[in-house]
């Protein structure tokens, strides 16, 4: 009577093809302004994963879609869409830049420990206020997260252009405390005696982002929260009959997503520029859309569809500048790659379902 | 089709209305229908009775263009007739009327039967036309609506004959009804009933779905017993009787009565004072209600649905607020103001099997395990170490839960949306009734529930009112609130219409009680 696939099938098979496919229309698309696609496939895997400061860089991207893409993903577990990630993490940046200007903070660990905190606390305060709203007042969070992104980058020229801007005509804060930088990878494994590429921008935010992850994965579905979550994800008249309160969960859940968006900054602001700088979230905000969806909102997945992501930001920055193909094109192919693991998984998953169901039935007659 | 029928009269003057031959489908791995031929002779009532799942629905939907069939072929009237989607059975004259109804509520009824069928470029002659016929129906078929009533203005018995003179205004010969008493007073049910056999008087044919075996009595002239996709028997409705049918759709003896005790009724345990409720429309659902409920009785509220019975249930569970009255339970007063939640009701000693299991009682996309502890999951003896959920102990009260309540299959892995209507709503019950609560809510226990779990259900509520439990059950079934209630009150427009004992009352009285009449002021 079980009509689901196996497992292996849906979170593995389904994702593979749609990314074939998704590649194969990409590949029409190049081919179609006189490129090779196979020359494109190279010099991309080339650029993502050459050892000196390819990999570093795919993975300090990978960490910046880690965070934006659980951000999406624990929402959505409370079925709330949060498109706002862009913003709470510009915010987390605002956050992590006035704790660190503010004191000289005497040695990393404490700096990375305070910063993370900061980062979080402005990005769930700048979820918060959507939250509210939607729990309260019913206003779709969709709606009003997309209109805090505008808010924030608003609010940001501002900060840059005023109270924040460090001396001199450039919209950036002053530089943080030389004590406060954290560590790159290439000093984190040179205490272990391994040499690394020394140009990546990957630092120790990467661990946190794994780290928080797998505390995201026994939120999901090893807490009591966790499971009020999903209860209400799937049907809120039923958390209502169970005693959950709506308000509660859309409100907690907005927080850890905010949090988690926020975090982004410790990569970037604190661990990449060392001060804020206009447009430090780059889009990662929205990317964490698209990780989240082909995540399936799984924090493995996630990971994975991040990684996948992080190849493809630093792998079509080397398209640019080794082919000339524009940047646009790169997002053409992440649009692709959006649409096709996002919106157009039907077209994969119900052939296979035939396939597969009608097997079974075989097999078992 | 008119072509159609007039050869085939032609051809053969006692050809069958539908022939269906070797009719198989199946859904994935799912077999719906297995093989299935059947014959209803033109100018008959024929019933096709089976549980939830049997395929009954698969059936009519094939005949009316829904699904398409794997294999098998149809006859009409004796004429080989190919079915691909509504239009085709519309032209071969098969009208459909769909246990939800489709009208689109803020048209006339007028708007609404010619909907689909307009001619020309305005609407003004198609209008006219309808409008004219609708005339003719109403005066030869008992059928008499206002054609200019909005739909959602009228109620839920009209809304039907709007669906039979759509499929008649579409000259359909064969009419199919699914589960068309579903949502009636037993009155308006006569009144359908009357109207059913003055369309077989004047020659059309009628299929009826229906789980009512009383109905079928009643009714039909030859009858099909379905059970999981095949057809079982097919039998002339005089020589049968309901349990030979009953046992027929379940394949085994079932017990139709309900066998319990008197009651031992105690004291009052929860009393409910004036209670009204106003939906968010201003519209006054519940009107200075007042009742008792004690230890060891089942008080059973009868009422067609949407008549104030689900927003009692919402008040009294802690899922809807009341504007104004009181609730005392063991002299304790219960918050009905909206701050109130359900946990708060479940700490009070109040369990609660909702009306609607698919949207409240279960999470359907959650595992048994996880829905045997919705609701309580705060629990002590549900919480692990470092506040996680003790999923062990959850999974092993699964197990024992599905072993007592014999929930098949007895995997608390498997999703609750893969199990029966019976199973899922034994998982509900099992968890409501082993928290051992003083009051047990119970809304519409055995909706779409098959034969041999109703059955189940219906003792584990009795036991429970033996072991002086109090027990408010709220059914639109009569049948199930005269089988199992103590006491009986009658809903109708938010108002408690009426108080009867059950072997004081039938079911005429209680039907005319639930129209909003009361006898009594009458004689």
């Amino acid at each position: 009577m079980n009509r689901n696939l196996p497992k292996w099938v849906d979170l593995g098979l389904i994702p593979l093809l749609t990314l074939l496919l998704a590649f194969s229309v990409s590949g029409l698309v190049v081919l179609s302004i006189g490129q090779n696609p196979i020359r494109v496939v190279q010099v991309m895997l080339q650029g993502a994963f050459r050892p000196i400061d390819g990999i570093g860089q795919t993975l300090f991207y990978t960490t910046n879609f880690i965070f934006t893409g659980l951000a999406v993903a624990v929402a959505f577990h409370a079925r709330l869409f949060n498109i706002g990630g862009e913003g709470q993490a510009a915010l987390g940046g605002v956050g992590v830049t006035l704790i660190m200007l503010s004191y000289d903070w005497p040695h990393w660990t404490v700096a990375l420990l305070v910063g993370s905190l900061a980062a979080m606390v402005f990005g769930a305060a700048w979820a918060a206020i959507p939250a509210y709203l939607q729990a309260k007042r019913g206003s779709h969070i969709v709606i009003t997260t997309i209109m805090f992104n505008l808010i924030a980058g608003a609010l940001i020229g501002y900060l840059l252009t005023g109270p924040l801007q460090a001396d001199g005509s450039l919209p950036e804060s002053a530089t943080f405390p030389p004590a406060a930088a954290l560590p790159n990878m290439y000093e984190i494994l040179g205490w272990f005696g391994i040499p690394f590429d020394r140009f990546g921008l990957v630092n120790i935010t990467v661990f946190i982002a794994v780290l928080a992850a797998f505390l995201i994965w026994v939120l999901i579905w090893k807490t009591r929260l966790g499971y009020e979550m999903r209860a209400f994800g799937h049907s809120e008249k039923a958390a209502i009959y169970a005693g959950i309160s709506p308000m509660k969960i859309t409100m907690v859940a907005m927080l850890i997503s905010g949090a988690l968006a926020g975090l982004m900054a410790v990569n970037t602001v604190q661990g990449e520029a060392e001060r804020l700088v206009l447009g430090a979230v780059e889009g990662a905000g929205f990317i964490g859309i698209a990780v989240a969806l082909m995540g399936r909102s799984h924090p493995v997945g996630v990971v994975l569809a991040a990684f996948l992501f992080g190849i493809l930001a630093q792998g079509g920055a080397e398209l640019q500048f080794e082919l000339g193909i524009p940047a646009q094109m790169i997002m053409v192919i992440q649009a692709l790659i959006i649409m096709f693991t996002g919106s157009m998984e039907n077209m994969v998953r119900i052939p296979l379902e035939k396939i597969f169901l009608t097997t079974g039935k075989k097999g078992a007659a | 089709m008119s072509e159609n029928s007039e050869n085939a009269g032609r051809l053969d003057a006692v050809a069958p209305a539908i022939e269906l031959i070797g009719i198989s489908k199946a859904f994935g791995p799912v077999q719906a229908n297995k093989d299935i031929s059947m014959t209803v002779a033109k100018g008959a009532i024929h019933g096709i009775v089976g549980e939830n799942g049997a395929g009954k629905s698969t059936l009519m939907s094939i005949l009316y263009g829904f699904y398409k069939a794997d294999a098998g072929a149809v006859k009409i009237n004796g004429v080989p007739t190919q079915i691909n989607d509504s239009h085709d059975a519309i032209a071969a004259g098969i009208g459909m009327v769909h246990q939800h109804f489709m009208l689109v509520d803020n048209f006339t009824v007028l708007e609404n039967v010619v909907l689909g069928a307009e001619e020309g470029a305005t609407l003004g002659p198609s209008l006219r036309k309808a409008r004219k016929e609708l005339k003719r129906l109403a005066e030869e078929y008992e059928l008499d609506v206002d054609p200019d009533a909005v739909v959602e203005d009228i109620s839920v018995g009209f809304q039907q004959r709007v669906e039979i003179l759509k499929a008649l205004y579409r000259q359909a010969e064969i009419l199919i009804l699914d589960e068309p008493t579903g949502v009636l007073t037993p009155d308006e049910a006569d009144h359908l009933f009357r109207i059913l056999r003055n369309l077989k008087e004047q020659g059309k044919t009628i299929v009826i779905i229906t789980h009512k075996l009383r109905e079928i009595m009643d009714v039909t002239d030859t009858v099909s017993v379905m059970r999981r996709g095949e057809m079982t028997k097919t039998i002339a409705t005089a020589t049968t009787s309901p349990e030979d049918l009953a046992e027929a759709m379940v394949g085994r003896r079932v017990l139709l009565e309900v066998s319990k005790s008197p009651a031992q009724v105690g004291e009052t345990v929860m009393q409910v004072i004036d209670l009204s409720v106003t939906d968010m429309f201003g519209v006054k659902r519940l009107k200075n209600v007042s009742l008792e409920l004690k230890r060891g009785e089942i008080l059973g509220i009868a009422g067609v649905a949407g008549n104030g019975q689900s927003e009692l249930l919402e008040v009294l569970s802690g899922i809807g607020a009341a504007q104004s009255g009181e609730v005392n339970m063991q002299g304790e007063v219960l918050d009905i103001s909206p701050k109130a939640n359900a946990g708060m009701r479940r700490a009070r000693g109040i369990g609660h099997v909702p009306e609607d299991r698919h949207q409240r009682g279960l999470v359907m996309p959650f595992m048994t395990w996880e829905n045997t502890a919705f609701g309580y999951h705060n629990a002590p003896e549900y919480s692990g170490r470092f506040g996680l959920a003790n999923q062990r102990y959850m999974m092993e009260d699964a197990r024992g839960k599905m072993q007592r309540f014999d929930i098949r299959p007895p995997n608390p892995q498997l999703v609750a949306s893969s199990f029966s209507g019976g199973n899922q709503q034994k998982i509900v019950l099992a968890r409501e009734i082993e928290r051992n609560p003083d009051v047990l809510l119970v809304g519409q226990p055995t909706r779409g529930v098959d034969i041999g779990a109703i059955e189940f259900i219906h003792q584990q509520i009795v036991n429970l009112r033996d072991a002086g439990k109090a027990i408010l059950l709220v059914s639109v079934e009569l049948d199930e609130i005269q089988a199992l209630s103590d006491r009986i009150l009658v809903m109708f427009d938010g108002v408690i219409q009426g108080e009867r004992m059950p072997e004081d009352t039938n079911e005429s009285e209680l039907g005319l009680l639930m129209a909003g009449v009361d006898p009594e002021a009458k004689s």
